[in-house]
């Protein structure tokens, strides 16, 4: 069971998997190793079912435009807050809008900043640590102590405050999340490089008249790249959590634009007369941080067995 | 230990002062102030109110004349007034609203503690049987679910279908239910987790092994001599809990209608409350970083080989 020891999208998990789980020294790996890795994914049954629905929900969010059966403002003001009926299979909100239609496309905004987000803050923090992990000195310790600070800010506390500052909207969300979210993988990358360059494959290619930029980019990272790949598949439900947060209080995506939370947000006010309105967001977002947990703790075994 | 301790603590000064700090820039390098009009698209005050209410509030001073200015009054435990509950000072609204957070987070955090333990040994103990697949599913959804989600379906069950509970309020004992419950999952999830890892580690040690041989029962050989060891490692997870408590309830706070220190939290950031804002940041950052310290030093006691 190896979908235990170490946590998912949360806070907390991260920060305490800093503390519990200190990061391990790299081994050598054959070439056969991504081989290898999918095919014990492939093996692990929760995972599999992870992936199929995110496939799914990738499928939904590139298509649509052609699978909701109204536009996503459409509103009926003859039918406002209905259960769902064979017209509105889901019911319809406060302005009268197919609440299907609006789930379809929230599913867009939510693969976005997902995987849109992890973009960011992979193009931040591996530079960043790896940086800081290879020059050592005074870079490194400036990068660290600033990393700590950053590190003893309640993350999500950090999120809102900066939303709410810069105002909502799906830019600004990706400015946040990228601002804040680099520190983990900053932290994962450094201690990977800080462990790989003592290696002697890496002298050895030095020795060659390898520069610092083929060191760095041909030699270590690739081979600090597993527990950066884990990373990022926990970041992204984190990044959909963030945004659903957001938009749940919010200050995420700016309305019309349908997100999950914000319908979460709106619809729980009516939980007592409609229910409908905030239940099957609900359902959208835990079936969609199950699915990317249950994914990213099978890439985490598939491609790091020791970890269990 | 002493010197540990006075170490520790003085320490909190210059974390809170770059806490404060961070929070200034951001309030004061991003588009917006205070003086804009609350309602949205309003007309703006006219350029004398605007002067004079500047003058009243010190927004007129260089920034670092203001920071200033705030530090020194901060340290007074005086915040000044909150700019949008004008009659009120920041101090009363958060020694009125500050107490309730603590209860809901401390009763979530015993709930959180008491469950997990009990999940993770359970899980331990029947490995690969019922109560393991019980609890990894409760741990799973409750660390990956969020909060506000989970409260959604709380509200649907235990009020609705069978009603038990009220959907909300904070009245009486009754009402303290759901919300302690909604914001008790995700850390109670993370502590099954480690539990269950740690205690399988333990289980198989020699010592528990020796407390087996020399005839010891189930009972004292899994409460004296394994959960001593494996909750070791568990106690350093409660740290950055309180953080995932703290932030958690903000949504919890909202969804239950508890009186906390979240509502305003979220509120005060929005209208750009600065005094508010200051405030609400560092009692959440003086909070976690006092736990912080506890939890450090209760490692110490519960594991005699760590010194100081």
């Amino acid at each position: 069971m190896g979908s235990w020891t170490r946590g998912s999208g949360t806070e907390v998990s991260r920060a305490a998997i800093a503390v519990a789980v200190p990061v391990e020294e790299t081994r050598i790996r054959s070439s056969s190793l991504w081989r290898d890795g999918v095919r014990r994914l492939r093996r692990n049954r929760l995972a599999v079912a992870g992936g199929v629905v995110i496939t799914l929900l990738c499928f939904v969010a590139i298509f649509a435009d052609f699978l909701a059966p109204l536009p996503y403002t459409k509103s009926n003001f003859g039918r406002l807050n209905e259960a769902p009926s064979r017209d509105y299979p889901l019911g319809t909100d406060q302005l009268g809008r197919d609440l299907l239609s609006r789930m379809i496309y929230g599913a867009r905004v939510s693969m976005l900043v997902g995987l849109g987000a992890q973009v960011i803050v992979v193009l931040i923090g591996v530079p960043i640590g790896a940086l800081s992990g290879y020059l050592g000195g005074r870079t490194d310790m400036f990068l660290t102590r600033f990393i700590d600070v950053m590190y003893a800010f309640p993350r999500l506390l950090f999120v809102i405050l900066l939303m709410s500052m810069l105002g909502a909207g799906l830019t600004n969300i990706f400015i946040a999340i990228g601002l804040t979210g680099w520190v983990g993988i900053a932290r994962q990358t450094r201690a990977q490089v800080l462990a790989i360059k003592e290696k002697e494959f890496v002298d050895g290619a030095r020795a060659l008249g390898a520069g610092f930029r083929r060191l760095l980019v041909r030699h270590i990272l690739p081979n600090a790249l597993t527990p950066i790949v884990v990373a990022v598949t926990f970041g992204i439900p984190e990044a959909i959590f963030t945004e659903a947060a957001l938009s749940f209080i919010g200050v995420g995506i700016n309305p019309p634009t349908p997100s999950w939370g914000q319908m979460v947000g709106e619809g729980q006010q009516y939980i007592r007369s409609y229910w409908h309105l905030c239940v099957f967001p609900s359902i959208a977002i835990a079936v969609t941080m199950l699915s990317f947990t249950f994914f990213g703790d099978g890439v985490r075994d598939a491609l790091d067995p020791k970890l269990k | 230990m002493f010197q540990f301790v006075l170490a520790r603590v003085l320490w909190l000064v210059p974390t809170l002062l770059a806490m404060a700090l961070v929070t200034f820039l951001v309030m004061h390098a991003t588009p917006g102030s205070p003086l804009d009009p609350v309602a949205e698209g309003a007309n703006p005050l006219s350029p004398d109110a605007q002067k004079n209410l500047a003058a009243h509030y010190g927004l007129d001073r260089p920034l670092y004349q203001q920071f200033a200015i705030f530090v020194a009054k901060a340290v007074q435990g005086d915040f000044g007034n909150s700019f949008v509950y004008k009659t009120r000072t920041v101090r009363e609204i958060i020694l009125d609203t500050f107490p309730i957070s603590l209860l809901l987070g401390s009763m979530a955090l015993a709930l959180a503690v008491v469950g997990g333990l009990t999940l993770g040994i359970l899980a331990a103990i029947y490995q690969n049987r019922g109560w393991d697949y019980v609890s990894v599913s409760v741990a799973t959804v409750g660390v990956a679910v969020p909060n506000f989600v989970l409260a959604v379906f709380l509200i649907i069950l235990f009020s609705f279908v069978v009603p038990l509970f009220p959907t909300g309020g904070w009245d009486s004992p009754r009402n303290w239910v759901l919300p302690t419950v909604a914001l008790a999952l995700a850390p109670l999830g993370i502590i099954a987790r480690f539990t269950r890892a740690s205690m399988l580690e333990v289980i198989r040690a020699d010592y528990t092994l020796t407390a087996r041989a020399k005839g010891l029962g189930e009972i004292p050989v899994i409460f004296k001599h394994a959960l001593k060891n494996a909750f070791i490692p568990v106690v350093t997870l409660l740290g950055p809990m309180f953080a995932a408590v703290g932030t958690g309830s903000f949504f919890v706070e909202s969804i239950f209608r508890v009186p906390g220190m979240g509502r305003f939290f979220v509120l005060s950031m929005t209208g750009r409350d600065y005094p508010m804002i200051m405030a609400v940041v560092l009692t959440y950052g003086a909070f976690l970083a006092v736990m912080n310290l506890v939890v450090d030093l209760l490692y110490g006691v519960l594991d005699p080989r760590i010194r100081y």
